[in-house]
């Protein structure tokens, strides 16, 4: 998986220096910014959406921080809340079904990049923590792994209302996951590539993003990226009027914040994939990454250079809070599905669609060459 | 392949949904025998609101019983306090003697009461089916159509403002000029919500053609109503048996044609546009003068006079302490609520005390049905057809 090819001739302290870095960098965006800060920009942004003013209760000596505070209090709320497990669940089972559901969707995003290929005083920085050549195949086996903790937690549950949710969650990830994979071989088959790095490298041409070799694509594949997510409108698994609140019914506590850590991690990764492979990733329009290093030439080769990954690594976090806002602008305006009609659009419109759109993409591509 | 399900023992699923579930309130019970996700059966079981208002009213003066009625249905109490009240004067036989103002007033407040019932529900049915904003719109709606009854009479949910032969009190100064500001607010928000879910794809699928019930079934269980008008039946109190000012009105009866839960969504959303149309027609032609019938007997006189005339303190004094003496029979007075007919049937003994009070809710006939319209469909389709009967357990229960 990893090129060991070139391990030797490297040394190995500023590789795993560069390792650590990169890992503990996902590591505190995903869990210290991102999984704590959503459920307040959720809360603000559907405030804002339905004329609201949304959280802004909890205070400390008066200040409340435009709600921000929030995030602590829910956090000290499900810290020492009762763990609840109902009389005749699978205890074992009811435990292990948070971890399976939150761990991979931490991990998926060890192959998306979040910035290029930097010289920093002769050390090749690469800024991805694993760059596999499988690259994205490998977040459909890690999300697919991560079906598995909602559909063990609505079995472990004892509870008709948590084995309907996770009935519903096997049913549409087992379908969404075909169409998915095939939404994206468009892409693949027009970068030619798999690895994530190349195809973000390959954008660096504006009219080369995705979305505009792949728009078709594009459409099929957000419509299957938010039903991965579990979101309305296609939160049938958990619709909360319906089956109460699904497969994590029977969750309190920080094992129900697992399942919702989860969630927002989803949709971050969701939102890093769809920046990575159809809104150009790190780059900046028209802006490339000489020109960027030869503008900031003034501060020498390697400052410029750091000062070139720090705008890249900017843009690609800014490009993912502006897709996370699109998302859940999606959330909170559109009703949901029923059962049925989720199975219909995933078998009946999406998968026949990708299918097209892979032929029409495969002819294209012969075409020009 | 059946065969092989044949030889599989596999029996149906039985879920209990409610009273404690996020879609019953607490106010009813799903017994759901479950293939899967269809429903094979559904027992629905009703009482967990029960209160005894019907008894209440006995053991209270005829117009104690004003609080109870506004607890029947909380979304529009103005209409059931109306209901009440005609009954009551059909019984005293002062129906025709009634001041014009105080006519057009209830007329106004009916139609206001309307609105605000419309607004819920439909903002309510759009929340269980998971669009959130629409609903707020609308619950935004209503909020400025209960600022409306908050100025007349001070409440904004238990309004308690109508009395037997009579108001509490009239329209406040500047009212003409506050209800155009709301509905030129509300139609905004109106066109805002129609743009967000009628045509919206997601919506439509859920509604149309989920718990239809046929015009001969609607009328045999009893349907009244927007859910009767869904199922393409031309039935509207306010036409069939105009009472209050609705036989001078100019207002449309809009009528569905497949009984599903969208045509009951299509016909509230234009009742809206009706009730706003009405209300703006009364107030262009409101009539002046008094409130009350003038016959102290009933209507309790002012304050003034009853701190400086003998007669109206002893009228007031026995009005409040034996309650109005209403001569003895029974009567009934339909009335189009905004979920269906609405009507007491109240009987006297010559008392101050009804003998006998009983509401006609109109969701109680709804409610019947249910388990006939979601009869083998998906778990998901209860929901929007629970949000269009409207149940709402105050009424239902009494």
């Amino acid at each position: 998986m990893f090129d060991y090819t070139y391990l030797p001739e490297m040394n190995l302290i500023p590789y795993l220096a560069e390792m650590m870095v990169k890992i503990v960098f996902i590591f505190s965006m995903n869990m210290g910014v991102f999984a704590p800060l959503l459920g307040w920009v959720e809360r603000k942004q559907s405030a804002l959406m339905q004329d609201r003013i949304g959280a802004n209760r909890a205070d400390i000596f008066g200040f409340t921080v435009f709600g921000l505070l929030h995030t602590l209090t829910d956090a000290i709320k499900l810290l020492t809340k009762e763990d609840f497990i109902p009389r005749g669940a699978d205890r074992t089972l009811h435990y292990l079904a948070p971890f399976i559901a939150v761990v991979p969707a931490l991990v998926a995003f060890a192959v998306i990049p979040f910035g290029g290929q930097y010289e920093l005083w002769g050390h090749k920085a690469n800024l991805v923590i694993a760059d596999l050549d499988v690259g994205m195949l490998y977040i459909f086996a890690v999300a697919s792994v991560g079906t598995y903790g909602a559909v063990i937690a609505g079995w472990a549950s004892n509870n008709n209302w948590s084995l309907l949710g996770g009935i519903r969650v096997g049913a549409q990830m087992l379908s969404y996951e075909v169409a998915m994979g095939l939404t994206l071989v468009g892409i693949f088959m027009v970068y030619g590539t798999l690895r994530m790095t190349e195809i973000g490298a390959a954008q660096e041409n504006f009219f080369h993003w995705g979305i505009f070799l792949q728009p078709v694509g594009f459409f099929l594949f957000i419509a299957c990226a938010l039903a991965e997510n579990k979101r309305t409108p296609f939160d049938i698994p958990e619709a909360e009027s319906e089956l109460i609140a699904g497969y994590f019914t029977e969750y309190s506590g920080l094992k129900f914040a697992m399942f919702w850590m989860a969630e927002f991690l989803e949709m971050v990764t969701i939102s890093a994939v769809l920046v990575a492979l159809f809104f150009g990733g790190w780059q900046i329009p028209f802006v490339s990454h000489q020109m960027l290093a030869d503008f900031f030439g003034f501060l020498g080769p390697n400052l410029a250079q750091v000062v070139t990954m720090l705008i890249h690594v900017g843009v690609f976090w800014a490009k993912v809070c502006l897709w996370i806002f699109i998302l859940m602008l999606i959330r909170w305006t559109l009703p949901r599905f029923r059962y049925d009609q989720v199975m219909k659009l995933g078998w009946k419109i999406i998968l026949p669609l990708a299918l097209i759109n892979i032929a029409v993409t495969g002819a294209v591509i012969l075409l020009v060459r | 392949m059946q065969d092989n399900r044949m030889d599989l023992h596999t029996e149906p699923l039985i879920l209990n949904m409610g009273p404690s579930h996020p879609a019953t309130h607490g106010t009813v019970r799903f017994l759901l025998k479950m293939d899967g996700e269809r429903i094979l059966h559904c027992e629905t079981e009703i009482g967990y609101l029960h209160r005894g208002f019907e008894k209440h009213c006995e053991n209270g003066t005829w117009t104690q019983a004003f609080p109870y009625t506004d607890r029947l249905n909380y979304n529009s109490a103005i209409q059931n306090n109306v209901a009440y009240a005609l009954a009551a004067e059909k019984l005293l036989g002062i129906t025709d003697k009634m001041p014009d103002r105080c006519t057009a007033v209830r007329t106004i407040m009916c139609e206001l009461a309307r609105l605000a019932d419309h607004y819920t529900n439909l903002g309510a049915a759009t929340l269980e089916l998971g669009a959130l904003t629409a609903f707020l719109y609308f619950v935004e709606a209503r909020e400025l159509v209960w600022d409306l009854i908050e100025s007349v009479c001070g409440a904004r949910l238990t309004s308690n403002y109508v009395r037997i032969g009579g108001l509490a009190t009239d329209l406040p100064e500047g009212f003409d000029a506050h209800v155009k500001q709301v509905f030129a607010k509300n139609r905004e928000l109106w066109v805002e919500f129609d743009k967000l879910l009628t045509k919206n794809r997601i919506f439509l699928d859920r509604m149309r053609d989920t718990g239809a019930i046929s015009k001969e079934d609607a009328i045999a269980y009893g349907f009244t109503g927007p859910c009767l008008r869904a199922a393409g039946v031309e039935y509207d109190v306010r036409k069939a048996n105009p009472y209050l000012l609705y036989a001078d009105l100019d207002f449309d009866v809009p009528v569905g044609f497949t009984g599903d839960n969208f045509d009951r969504y299509l016909i509230r959303m234009e009742e809206i546009n009706q009730s706003i149309r009405i209300i703006e027609q009364l107030l262009t032609k409101l009539p002046k003068g008094p409130i009350n019938v003038d016959n102290p007997a009933v209507r309790n006189p002012s304050k003034e006079a009853v701190k400086s005339v003998m007669e109206s303190m002893i009228h007031h004094f026995k009005n409040t302490i034996e309650g109005i003496k209403i001569p003895a029979g029974e009567a009934y007075v339909p009335t189009e609520g905004s979920n269906g007919e609405v009507g007491f049937y109240l009987v006297s003994t010559g008392g101050g005390k009804p003998w006998k009070c009983r509401v006609r809710p109109p969701c109680f006939a709804l409610t019947q049905a249910m388990g006939q319209m979601v009869q083998g469909a998906f778990l998901s389709d209860i929901i929007p057809t629970f949000d269009m009967i409207n149940l709402i357990g105050g009424e239902c229960d009494r």
